[in-house]
């Protein structure tokens, strides 16, 4: 057999098999397990980075066998699936080091990296699943493996988040497989491919595929926190930060965010979406997402709270770039995919930070934080000014090209949808930003720790300064090639014949 | 070859049933463990055999049924010997440890589990409907025997109302065939099968086969026939319940399918077939709400099987008045549903059996801070409710792939309700087990670690169900072969 076949076998398997052998390790081999995760994660970047190049040169990498007579279980790696995939091989690295800096004296670690692990296995599936079937396999493997992290702590609070968390996120997944059921009984075999399966569709066949697509929103919105379907992220808020990290930027959220881009692209194709009005219909819940989560977002005093009402409002681009019929709108949205993820993950960094070093989980504590944690106040900084948009981060970026998209194709009230929503954006991270930098500190931090020299352990303090840097240099390489909005305009030209 | 195969899996659980009645408890585990190996290695042979030259119909010592034992093998039925063989092989391997052998009854339960071994094969294997009847019976028998193992007040009443409720359901079968054999003079189902086919059909015989479904139901749990059920399930030993919900409970569904295949399409009609239907997706939803609202975790478990039955009477109306395509698709979905559960309820109530052990209380909300000292057993508890649930890969997910297709199929889309309900309904069932195992309310636990090879045993089998799903394609291929050759 071809190695190269296997590619996206052996990218799957890096974090399963480390599941699987952490689980099985006692629980005081800190040591150990941390080399394995570690090892791990650099594996599975070193495959996904050679999987890049050669998906670049026109490469495709694709297994696949039978399971039930008629479905297959295809992994296959395509451009838009290394988008993610990069993406998720990349931020767990670093959530890894975080997650092993925050988790060190808790208990219960072997279960939290064991089912870690698999949770990132499950994104690395969705990412590289190469039809529906493998997509809802994956899909439902995370909801399962997120539900142990969710509920870690083992509090009555974090249960009834988790409760909340299954109970959406499987109906969501019951009502995917339904819609998965009903298309394969009309279409036959799922396969993603480009361009899409309905170019041509009788007109008998339009009421069920509208339907259809309604239902796979539902079941992917939920993940994706389309409004109304979103009750589940704030809540989930309980978990411990790298696992929001995780849920905000790279896993959850993003995983239904990808099978929207999956199922508008590869089986209903843009072109027979659009015609059939069905994005239209989508363009208006995800603008409605993206200022009612902001104007949430406003008005909570938690800051992981404000954060998660931010995800709620910052992922619905990806979806909304969707909706913009032109190559440059869209390649604004999917890049966002990429971009929210680094500008997400290095905010709740420092959330978790403040709350392990300071004690502080309230916006109004973190008077002066500024001063005493300043490099964690620097990617903080950086995360909010490039979730408003400000040049030349990544978020200018992605508004900058789904905004011109939207002029281009004469959708002007999507301009006006970003212009409100990076205003409440300043609403809500500038007051933040003040209190860091400029607000006296009146009273002593709630529950401060001390680590050394540092501002607070190494551990904890790189991640977030990565992800900032990374986050500076996707804006400002943003026209090379390998850069995030390049590879997304690589995707948009081969997948959409416009 | 294959005859004395056959023969071997009949005769060699009786003999050994007979030995182990002679000895002690301790004595009769070691012999178990060699017949064990012997019947797992001939179940294996027969699945070679049929899985490379097809199915056979054998008619014992020559004589035709009645007087002869008329028996007949083909992927379907080799597919449940195996099945038999390794659940059966988990969870004697499991009793010989869990059970103790200073308790007085327990050195009953050797005999009893080979008898209900036998049994089993002999309605896999039994081609004609009265030895069918006595496999049936032979089952009851130890199955009540097995369940009035725990010797308290209450594991003998659960254990007198399952005989009794087993001995309703074997009458009404028996009356069944009776009228049967009157009519067609003949009790080989191939026989009349073929009698039907040749032409002059006999319109009355709509009320025997009616009267030895509703039998059979009873004795298969379907709602609302099902009250006797949890309680037997719940009060016996877990490897004994691990068995009862695993294959005892499948045994009769295989009869009533085995006959409504050949026979049903002479003589159902689509009102029986949807009626069933509906019966087995109250059941689903029935059960399902009544394993959330339990008290006791393995009377969890237990109305779990309840529901889980109810998909497989799903296929009477996926089968009646379908193309061969659709039929064939529900019969591999209800195939693989009951290989999936068997393997899944099984891996479940022995996970349950150590959970149980380790916090020495069988309450669900007793199992706080469990997932920190079992994270074995309570994650190969959770992999079997994956399977339960209906999530991919598992072999339950396959299973449910196929009966929404051929729900889908066949124009009957109010199945598919049924389905996702009862995905999501299991969903509930098995999370309230987790989230009870993960609250962290004691400060200072007193657990009792069972040996690892109890744990190790559940996990097997979970990983069994999980793994179904991924090599479904083979697993089906086989299942589908025909029997063929003499026929009588």
């Amino acid at each position: 057999m071809n190695l190269s076949v296997l590619m996206p076998v052996f990218a799957l398997m890096t974090s399963l098999v480390a599941s699987v052998v952490l689980f099985a390790l006692p629980e005081r081999g800190f040591r150990l397990r941390t080399t394995i995760n570690l090892v791990a994660a650099i594996l599975k970047i070193a495959l996904v980075g050679m999987m890049i190049w050669g998906v670049a040169q026109g490469r495709e990498y694709e297994a696949a066998f039978t399971m039930v007579p008629g479905v297959e279980f295809v992994l296959r790696a395509d451009a838009l699936s290394m988008l993610f995939a990069g993406l998720s091989a990349l931020l767990w690295l670093l959530t890894t080091i975080y997650a092993v800096g925050y988790l060190e004296d808790s208990p219960n670690r072997s279960r939290f990296f064991g089912f870690f692990s698999l949770c990132v296995a499950s994104t690395m599936g969705i990412a590289l699943a190469g039809n529906l079937f493998t997509f809802f396999l994956f899909y439902e493997m995370l909801t399962l493996s997120t539900y142990p992290l969710v509920v870690h702590r083992g509090t009555t609070k974090a249960l009834r988040a988790g409760r909340n968390y299954i109970i959406y996120t499987l109906t969501g997944g019951a009502v995917l497989l339904f819609a998965i059921a009903w298309l394969h009984g009309l279409v036959g075999d799922l396969r993603f491919q480009e361009g899409g399966y309905f170019s041509d569709i009788a007109p008998s066949m339009q009421g069920p595929l509208t339907i259809i697509f309604v239902l796979m929103i539902v079941g992917l919105g939920v993940k994706a926190a389309l409004v109304p379907f979103h009750g589940w992220l704030p809540q989930a808020m309980v978990a411990p930060a790298p696992v929001s990290a995780l849920l905000h930027a790279v896993a959850v959220v993003k995983a239904g965010a990808f099978g929207i881009i999956r199922v508008v692209f590869e089986i209903y194709g843009l072109e027979a979406a659009k015609d059939m009005g069905l994005l239209a219909g989508l363009s208006v819940v995800a603008a409605f997402t993206i200022i009612y989560g902001s104007t949430r977002a406003l008005y909570q005093v938690d800051l992981k709270r404000r954060l998660a009402f931010s995800t709620v409002s910052q992922v619905s681009y990806i979806v909304l770039g969707l909706c913009l019929f032109g190559p440059v709108g869209v390649a604004g949205g999917l890049v966002h995919l990429v971009h929210q993820g680094i500008m997400k993950i290095t905010l709740f960094f420092c959330a978790g930070n403040y709350a392990e070093t300071l004690g502080v989980h309230r916006i109004d504590e973190l008077d002066g934080a500024g001063k005493r944690m300043p490099g964690t106040s620097v990617a903080f900084t950086l995360g909010a000014f490039g979730m408003i948009g400000a040049p030349p981060l990544a978020g200018f970026i992605t508004k900058w090209t789904m905004g011109s998209g939207a002029l281009a194709v004469g959708m002007d009230w999507v301009v006006a949808v970003l212009v409100i929503s990076s205003l409440l954006n300043a609403a809500y991270f500038l007051p933040i930003l003040h209190r860091l930098w400029f607000a006296e500190q009146c009273e002593p931090w709630p529950h401060e720790r001390r680590w050394g020299r540092l501002e607070t352990s190494a551990w904890l303090l790189w991640p977030p300064l990565i992800t900032a840097a990374l986050m500076l240099v996707a804006g400002l390489i943003a026209n090379l090639p390998f850069s995030p909005l390049s590879w997304a305009e690589l995707i948009v030209a081969r997948e959409v014949a416009l | 070859m294959t005859l004395w195969l056959m023969a071997g899996l009949l005769f060699t659980p009786l003999a050994w049933a007979v030995l182990t009645l002679l000895l002690d408890f301790s004595k009769g585990r070691v012999v178990t463990w060699l017949g064990i190996l012997v019947q797992v290695l001939v179940s294996l042979g027969l699945w070679a055999a049929v899985a490379s030259d097809g199915g056979f119909l054998y008619l014992l010592g020559g004589w035709q049924a009645p007087l002869g034992i008329e028996l007949r093998v083909d992927g379907l039925a080799v597919t449940f010997v195996l099945l038999t063989a390794l659940v059966a092989a988990a969870c004697g391997w499991h009793a010989s440890i869990y059970l103790d052998p200073g308790k007085p009854w327990h050195r009953y339960f050797w005999p009893l589990f080979w008898f209900l071994w036998a049994g089993l094969n002999a309605v896999w294997l039994g081609g004609d409907l009265f030895n069918l009847y006595v496999g049936l019976e032979l089952i009851s028998l130890a199955a009540v025997g097995l369940v009035a193992l725990g010797g308290q007040a209450d594991a003998l009443r659960a254990a007198i109302r399952y005989l009794m409720a087993a001995l309703l359901g074997s009458l009404a079968y028996l009356l069944g065939v009776a009228l049967i054999y009157g009519q067609f003079g003949t009790l080989s189902l191939a026989g009349v099968t073929e009698l039907m086919n040749s032409g002059d059909v006999q319109s009355g015989l709509t009320f025997p086969l009616i009267l030895m479904l509703l039998g059979l139901a009873l004795k298969t749990a379907l709602f609302p026939m099902h009250g006797w059920l949890p309680p037997a399930h719940g009060i016996a030993r877990s490897p004994v319940s691990a068995l009862l919900s695993a294959l005892v409970v499948k045994a009769s569904f295989y009869i009533a399918a085995r006959l409504w295949l050949d026979l049903g399409g002479h003589l159902g009609g689509y009102v029986l077939a949807q009626l069933i239907g509906v019966l087995g997706s109250l059941a689903v939803i029935w059960g399902s709400w009544l394993a959330f609202r339990q008290v006791k975790l393995k009377q969890v478990v237990a109305y779990s099987s309840v529901a889980q039955i109810g998909y497989l009477f799903l296929l009477f109306p996926l089968t009646w008045g379908v193309t061969e395509a659709i039929s064939q698709q529900a019969q591999q979905g209800i195939t693989l549903q009951v290989v999936s559960h068997a393997l899944a309820k099984a891996a479940m109530f022995l996970a349950a059996g150590n959970l149980i052990m380790s916090v020495g209380s069988n309450r669900v909300d007793a199992l706080a801070g469990v997932s920190r000292f079992l994270p074995f057993s309570l994650f190969s508890f959770g992999l079997a409710g994956v399977s339960l649930m209906g999530l991919p890969p598992t072999g339950g997910f396959a299973a449910k792939w196929l009966l929404l297709q051929a729900s889908l199929a066949s124009g009957q889309w109010w199945w598919l309700g049924v389905l996702l309900a009862g995905g999501l309904l299991s969903a509930a069932y098995v999370f309230r087990v987790y989230r009870a195992s993960f609250i962290e309310a004691t400060d200072t636990d007193q657990f009792y670690h069972p040996s690892r090879s109890l744990e190790v045993i559940p996990m097997i089998l979970a990983l069994l169900s999980l793994g179904l799903g991924l090599v479904a394609e083979p697993v089906l291929s086989v299942m589908s072969l025909p029997f063929e050759g003499a026929g009588p």
